[in-house]
């Protein structure tokens, strides 16, 4: 291939070599361990040699599952998991959408300013609220060991608001104009162009505004204190860090219960890993 | 304002007479909202929402550090003296708070440059690529959608002494092993949590590499650059401003750390080795019942971090345009 034929950021055949080979070391890295998870929550006894690596029919055992069930009530986690997740993706989407909507089409004093907020608030690390809205949501309004008190702090994803409105603002204005002339409300301007043209947005929008709340840890597990109303991620780190050591194949169980967390989340991802673009997440963040 | 709205102000508008009261309304409502009042009414619920759960807390934990705050019955009055910076003191001069600093930067130091490098190699190669791509893709993020939870359980099982790990680099393996031996178990957790975000950075690289201009790439290929020359002399430049965010939101995480340091080396193990900030704060905060000694910590943290933050926005350049 010479020189002048050759297409800007072409790679000669060593270099597209090189290329393949650290892509498929970064997947390999990046897929083993769940590989490995899987594989391991089927092992009746844990083995961490190298040939254990791959499945031994001698060894495979459903019995994992059924331990960890014992222990965690993986259904109730399932769907306490799913409740706290599916509030924070309804919250966001009922008043994140209308927020973009507002951010994007509408023109009214405070819109630059509530912008800039969205952005800020995604730098201020939550840690630093912890402990004031502990006190608020668990001591103040009594709403500790409830959904609502799980979800309140989630309820509204700032980074779907930006992205809604990144959404919005791709919509050709002459649309918005067309449907005023005709003698539409705002409110129906909204309804019945607006959200209709956002559909695809919506999509990417429940995806990421999904697996934060369904992945926590820190905030459900400060406020629940009830097993019954703990969230499978919850649960699984208290059987991790308590009751792991007093059981006969600790990391058995424990693998079973992360198979059991992680499934959902990877199986709706891959699903729809064509929604999770990278140029809408992207602006999420950095308006 | 423009000037469709000052034509419809009350002292014109009044000659449609009959209307009267109603018609007067609606321009005093544009007039302290703007020109669409239902952007205002329709963002209220967000606003709340941030008043709510982000300005009180945040005062309220400013507030709490400079008061001798503890827990008491819903309802109760109580008296919680002002008293100045004697939280902050006493945070700053614990020795257990100091060691969970220090341990956030060992993390700090390993986890934000290898994070900037691996995420802007791997984005640059997967950007061009034609083959499985879905799957690469797919592969790459994964770690990240995924509960740090459910990780942690494949991560223990192998790093532990008798480990796959361990088993694989056989002499080499470190005694005691990674996880409980003081000086590698922060380095550990640092390469997992680069591992498990990763995926997220690499995505913020991606859609930043489709704004570099593909001029650049041919007048650098003209002038005889080969691909590792034009990855210096264009993506790299080309990405500062991704590069920008990418250590400040690296950097606001690993100062964050809470659930690996709990889980995976058993709340902050071996003797406080990998505790962090985060840490001491729930541990003292609300399991010792300390919550203005904790908020001091809080605060102290967060001004580190912006600070760290905002250097290194500095210094990577991240005006955009």
């Amino acid at each position: 291939m010479s020189a002048q034929r050759r297409v800007p950021g072409q790679l000669s055949r060593g270099q597209a070599i090189l290329r393949g080979v650290v892509l498929g070391l970064g997947a390999l890295v990046f897929l083993f361990p769940f590989y490995y998870m899987v594989i391991g929550s089927l092992q009746r006894f844990p083995d961490t040699s190298l040939g254990g690596i791959f499945p031994n029919p001698a060894n495979i055992t459903g019995a994992n599952y059924v331990a960890i069930n014992e222990r965690i009530n993986l259904f109730s986690g399932l769907i306490n998991s799913g409740i706290f997740a599916g509030g924070v993706v309804l919250g966001t989407v009922l008043f994140g959408m209308v927020t973009g909507y507002a951010l994007a089409v509408l023109k009214w004093r405070g819109r630059g300013a509530t912008f800039a907020l969205a952005l800020l608030v995604q730098t201020i690390p939550f840690q630093l609220l912890m402990i004031p809205l502990y006190v608020m949501i668990a001591r103040d309004y009594g709403l500790g060991d409830t959904h609502l008190g799980m979800i309140l702090p989630y309820l509204i994803n700032s980074t779907a608001v930006v992205i809604f409105r990144q959404y919005f603002l791709q919509i050709p204005k002459e649309l918005f104009d067309a449907a005023r002339i005709d003698g539409a409300s705002e409110l129906r301007v909204l309804w019945q162009v607006a959200i209709p043209l956002v559909r695809p947005a919506l999509v990417t929008v429940i995806l990421i505004t999904f697996i934060g709340p369904w992945n926590e840890f820190l905030w459900p597990f400060l406020i629940t204190k009830e097993a019954s109303l703990q969230p499978l991620a919850v649960s699984l780190a208290n059987y991790i860090s308590t009751i792991a050591a007093s059981t006969t194949n600790p990391f058995g169980a424990m693998l079973a219960g992360a198979v059991v967390l992680a499934a959902p989340v990877v199986l709706l991802f891959i699903y729809f890993q064509r929604f999770f673009v990278s140029t809408d997440i992207g602006s999420g963040v950095k308006g | 304002m423009s000037s469709e709205t000052l034509g419809r102000s009350p002292g014109v508008a009044s000659p449609r007479g009959p209307a009267g009261a109603g018609s007067r309304k609606r321009p005093v409502v544009q007039r302290v909202f703007g020109k669409n009042p239902l952007g205002a009414l329709l963002s209220t619920p967000y606003l709340i929402f941030l008043a709510v759960v982000f300005a009180y807390p945040l005062v309220f934990a400013f507030y709490m550090s400079l008061h001798d705050y503890f827990f008491s019955a819903p309802g109760a009055v109580v008296d919680r003296p002002f008293i100045g910076i004697d939280n902050y003191v006493a945070a700053l001069t614990d020795p257990q708070v100091l060691q969970s600093f220090r341990n956030v930067g060992v993390f700090l130091i390993i986890n934000v440059p290898l994070t900037v490098i691996l995420a802007i190699v791997l984005a640059t190669a997967l950007n061009r690529v034609v083959h499985f791509r879905a799957f690469l893709r797919v592969s790459f993020y994964v770690p990240y959608v995924t509960a740090s939870v459910a990780v942690v359980a494949v991560w223990l099982f192998m790093f532990s002494g008798n480990g796959l790990i361990n088993n694989v680099i056989g002499p080499l393996a470190p005694d005691p092993s990674w996880l409980i031996n003081p000086t590698l178990a922060m380095p550990t957790i640092a390469l997992y949590v680069t591992w498990k975000q990763l995926g997220f950075f690499i995505l913020l690289y991606l859609a930043a590499l489709q704004n570099v201009p593909n001029e650049l790439y041919e007048s650098a290929s003209t002038d005889g650059a080969g691909p590792i020359r034009s990855f210096f002399s264009v993506t790299v430049p080309g990405v500062r401003p991704a590069t920008a965010l990418v250590l400040m939101l690296a950097t606001i995480t690993g100062a964050n750390l809470f659930t690996e340091p709990y889980l995976l080396t058993g709340g902050g193990g071996p003797n406080g080795a990998s505790s962090s900030p985060v840490f001491v704060m729930y541990q003292e905060g609300l399991q010792q019942g300390k919550p203005g000694f904790a908020a001091a910590i809080g605060v102290v943290l967060v001004i580190i971090v912006l600070t760290i933050a905002l250097l290194e926005n500095r210094f990577a350049g991240g005006k955009e345009e």
